[in-house]
């Protein structure tokens, strides 16, 4: 189990190595790379394309709700490895913003972990997105389809 | 106690964090938001009744509900838009 919170870019596959090396339990491996979408690409009026984003966030308490999240991934299904890496700090689109893998014996467990752990850290670990758009700055406002990515894994198991 | 304000809320309230002690009477996070109110008008446009924000206390999410006794760190914060 690990969790990581940092600024800079992470390569994919070595962190991939790292977290299989050594265990021979794993028969497959989920993973889930978030990246920098270019977004609100409107029309008109702003045309407030997206040039940019800054990931602020609540460090120390941003760590121990990763790790929360995850210890809950592990409670619920028989994993041999989990990670999650998160970035904060300016991003352009094409940027990794996340990375999370989960390992097990079996693959419906490594996938369903992977997604509950998705839709856990999109509305329970403390990360805000500023986007930096022609027009200025803006606060990207919560979704309420986050919400209920993240609700159905409520009523599963709880 | 420390008070701490993250994204909007920041710019709102106009600090990021202050140290203050409110006052005995002032016993759960709810309280403390109605204290906060009557500060300034940034504290009270970040935290009026009805904006969307949640809170932390010593850096779990807490609910208003949640006492402050003993409390070092109350952080105020609008929903989470990470991943």
């Amino acid at each position: 189990m690990a969790v990581r919170v940092q600024e800079a870019d992470f390569d994919v596959g070595a962190e991939l190595d790292r977290l299989t090396a050594g265990n021979r339990k794993i028969g497959g491996l989920a993973v889930f790379v978030g990246l920098v979408r270019e977004m609100h690409v409107r029309e008109g009026y702003h045309k407030d394309r997206v040039d940019a984003l800054t990931l602020e966030h609540y460090p120390g308490m941003t760590e121990k709700a990763l790790e929360d999240i995850e210890a809950e991934a592990n409670k619920r299904w028989p994993l041999e490895a989990t990670l999650i890496v998160h970035r904060y700090g300016r991003m352009e689109p094409g940027e990794r913003i996340v990375l999370v893998a989960v390992g097990s014996p079996h693959r419906e467990a490594a996938f369903e972990a992977c997604e509950f752990l998705v839709d856990w850290l999109k509305t329970k670990a403390p990360f805000w997105k500023l986007e930096d758009t022609p027009a200025g700055e803006k606060w990207v406002g919560a979704t309420t389809g986050d919400d209920t990515a993240a609700a159905r894994w409520d009523k599963k198991k709880a | 106690m420390k008070v701490r304000y993250f994204a909007w809320m920041k710019r709102t309230v106009g600090v990021a964090e202050e140290q203050l002690s409110p006052p005995a009477d002032i016993a759960t996070v709810g309280d403390l938001v109605k204290w906060l109110r009557t500060r300034s008008p940034g504290h009270a446009e970040a935290l009026a009744e009805g904006a969307a924000f949640g809170a932390a206390v010593d850096q779990r999410t807490a609910t208003f509900d949640v006492k402050l006794a003993g409390a070092r760190e109350v952080a105020f914060f609008p929903p989470f838009t990470g991943g």
